[in-house]
């Protein structure tokens, strides 16, 4: 399984999943938060809610100096702590931005696609979707 | 509270000299909790008496609470300093993430002293602030300010953007600053405050994390405040039409102030209901920081462009019953594109849209009866349900260019001071009124109400709830009025939305405040709710607030109460009734 946005539209910004993700996590506050809503240039405008897609061919995988990044066989990426240098290289090959990034332990944060969020979106816009494609489990 | 909570920091920021400081105070926290508690005691600390609200020595208090960032709508930001518009207490109130950013930058509270030569901005982070040249953005409307910073800085979906438009910059006494383009502290002048020391905006950034006492109980409490707020049948009505519901009920009511309160039924009603909104204009809903009601409604409106066929402009604009009630019904207008156009220019300017369609229905009464001309309006011809004069109004109001535009940039009060209309100048403590005509509790609350608002203490409610059944003394009124005003002191010193105040009943208040690290008990809470309500009375007082001949404008009697009936003696009584209380009070303090 893996998070999904399923009606961007539908979001209202009140970032109650960026909350939830904290709190799975034994923080409260942002600061351990591994998905993110921001307006779009405004709130006029609506919202942008980035979330790790699950790639099945991760490029943040792919550039770790240190192979920190292990595929997840429903896709998406394992981070092996202990083996991660802190150089970033992962925040910027993900073209959405999906990588947060936890400034007191300099490392990235991922999400593991828990899908504890979902429950704290009031409004359906995410959910937890099959993974589609060659690595999708019968 | 927690040891090591960042609530207890206090942000210092002295724009004079462009330093700033921060200062533990868990004192006042441990004490006031947050919010409104702490911020009266600030205020009292740092505002001189006598200090002109203007100058430079009256300070800027933003103040926020241990709830917030843990729990679901515990995401206001209180603001105090000393009104322009009153002369005493200003206390405003505004969402969007302005509470959050504060709280997880890493304060409970930020101060801000001082005056600048030059435009400025502040750029406020984790024990940073950067003072910014705001030159090049000094006179541009909010939203364009807004939009300015919001590509400069960094920090998007954790920040707050506070800014001004150009009625503060002005100084009208009823100049609003807003964040996040749609809310505001809205009421009592703070805008002209930001005006009067140079500061267009204020960016806030913050994403650390919140300490706990007792994380498996932290979770378990939060999904009962999250489950309630997403299901309740109480927060349904906020997040469906919004409290634009109200319009419709208030109007068959009898209780919707319309045309200058010369009537409180307005037969347009429906062309400015929340029915008629929703399935006409409804284009987006937004929500606060860590709130899923999501009760901002967003109009959107299609207008063409005169000169040029095929060609539109589509304007996002927020409405809820307040404006709609100042900016519609109150000047006759019944058409929900017209109430949206103005309220459009309103937002864009950065007035108080209530004290702004208060001040317009004044005018078009006064000119009505002659008593204004059009050489005072400068060839404007008011009248009920046509938005252009006010729109234009508006301009004028900002740039005052005669003495008449100058007079009404300080409010109803000192407009009818000057050119009469006494009965028809509604305001409350120099506060222009609420949308409430619903009988003696609204009136009494706008009266004795400590920010002269119909939240401070909801007697529009007993009105609705408790009126409609039985009769009730003036000073029985006081009483249940006193009694909620004291425990909405709590509510604003945790900074919980009152909408929210059905979720954050006392005994819940208690056991949430007790993974935050305080030990209370609900009298513990009533208890420290007088004591704030006690504070704000004696900053107000030191300040000049006093009930005076001639308070009450005679319109609010001559229109019938939709409750039961009331005069001036009905109010003079339970004004009497609650001096004397307040004074025992005083001499309990010592």
């Amino acid at each position: 399984m893996r998070l999904a946005v399923l009606e961007t539209e539908r979001c209202v910004g009140c970032q109650s999943c960026m909350f939830a993700c904290a709190r799975r996590q034994g923080g409260a506050g942002l600061s351990k938060s591994c998905l993110a809503v921001r307006s779009i240039g405004g709130m006029e405008r609506g919202f942008t809610v980035i979330v790790c897609r699950a790639c099945e061919d991760p490029p943040c995988s792919k550039v770790c100096p240190a192979q920190a990044l292990e595929r997840r066989a429903e896709g998406g990426v394992k981070l092996l702590m202990e083996r991660c240098l802190g150089c970033g290289y992962c925040r910027d090959a993900c073209l959405i931005g999906a990588i947060q990034w936890d400034e007191k332990i300099n490392k990235p944060m991922i999400c593991v696609h828990c899908g504890y969020c979902v429950r704290y979106c009031p409004h359906g816009v995410l959910g937890l979707k099959k993974r589609e494609g060659k690595n999708a489990r019968p | 509270m927690l040891a090591h909570d960042p609530l207890a920091h206090v942000l210092y920021i002295d724009l004079s000299r462009r330093t700033f400081e921060v200062k533990a105070r868990p004192e006042l926290f441990g004490r006031f909790l947050g919010g409104t508690g702490v911020a009266i005691k600030l205020l009292a600390e740092e505002c001189p008496e006598g200090c002109d609200p203007l100058g430079p020595d009256n300070p800027i208090v933003f103040a926020v609470g241990p709830l917030t960032g843990l729990f679901p709508l515990a995401s206001k930001t209180v603001a105090m300093f000393k009104s322009p518009h009153t002369g005493n207490l200003g206390e405003s109130h505004c969402g969007g993430r302005s509470a959050v950013a504060i709280r997880l930058a890493g304060y409970g509270a930020i101060v801000i002293k001082g005056m600048s030569d030059i435009p400025l901005y502040l750029s406020i982070s984790r024990r940073r602030v950067t003072f910014h040249d705001a030159s090049s953005i000094w006179g541009l409307r909010m939203d364009s300010a807004g939009r300015v910073i919001r590509e400069r800085e960094k920090g998007a979906g954790f920040r707050t953007i506070m800014r001004i438009g150009r009625a503060g910059e002005r100084l009208v006494t009823y100049a609003s600053v807003a964040t996040e383009t749609y809310r505001h502290f809205g009421r009592l002048g703070l805008g002209a405050v930001f005006g009067s020391k140079k500061l267009k905006a204020i960016v806030i950034c913050g994403q650390d994390e919140v300490p706990v006492y007792d994380f498996k109980s932290y979770r378990a409490f939060y999904d009962e405040v999250y489950d309630e707020a997403v299901s309740s049948p109480t927060m349904k009505k906020y997040h469906d039409l919004g409290t634009a519901e109200n319009v419709i009920p208030l109007h068959k009511f009898g209780g919707l102030p319309t045309r200058n309160l010369l009537s409180a039924q307005f037969e347009e009603a429906e062309g400015i209901s929340g029915e008629t909104f929703a399935a006409q204009y409804l284009g987006r809903r937004l929500a606060c920081s860590h709130c899923p009601v999501g009760c901002v409604h967003i109009a959107a409106l299609r207008e063409p462009y005169e000169d040029e066929p095929y060609f539109y402009k589509t304007s996002m604009i927020s409405y809820d019953y307040e404006p709609i009630y100042a900016l519609g019904s109150m000047l006759g207008i019944g058409k929900a594109e017209d109430f949206l156009r103005l309220m459009d220019r309103v937002e864009a300017w950065g007035m108080d849209a209530m004290t702004t369609g208060v001040v317009l229905a004044w005018a078009t009464e006064t000119q009505e009866k002659g008593l204004i001309s059009e050489k005072e309006t400068l060839g404007l011809h008011f009248s009920w349900g046509n938005p252009l004069p006010y729109m234009e109004a508006c301009r004028y109001i900002v740039e005052q260019p005669n003495e008449f535009y100058r007079a009404l940039a300080r409010g109803v009060k000192e407009a009818a001071s000057r050119y009469g209309n006494v009965e028809g100048a509604l305001a409350f403590g120099k506060n222009e009124m609420p949308g409430y005509h619903t009988g003696p509790g609204a009136y009494l609350g706008y009266i004795l109400g400590l920010r002269h608002s119909h939240l401070d203490n909801a007697g529009y409610s007993i009105d609705q709830k408790v009126l409609t059944e039985r009769h009730v003394e003036p000073e029985q009124l006081v009483e249940m009025l006193m009694k909620e005003e004291q425990w909405r002191q709590i509510l604003s010193s945790l900074v919980v939305c009152f909408f929210a105040r059905g979720i954050y009943v006392p005994e819940r208040v208690v056991r949430l405040a007790h993974v935050c690290g305080f030990n209370l008990t609900p009298e513990d809470l009533y208890h420290i709710g007088g004591e704030i309500y006690k504070a704000k009375y004696r900053f107000k007082t030191k300040a000049g607030f006093k009930i005076e001949e001639g308070y009450l404008p005679s319109r609010i009697f001559s229109t019938p109460s939709p409750v039961q009936s009331f005069d001036a003696n009905f109010v003079r009584r339970g004004i009497e009734y609650w001096l004397k209380i307040m004074e025992g009070k005083g001499e309990e303090d010592g």
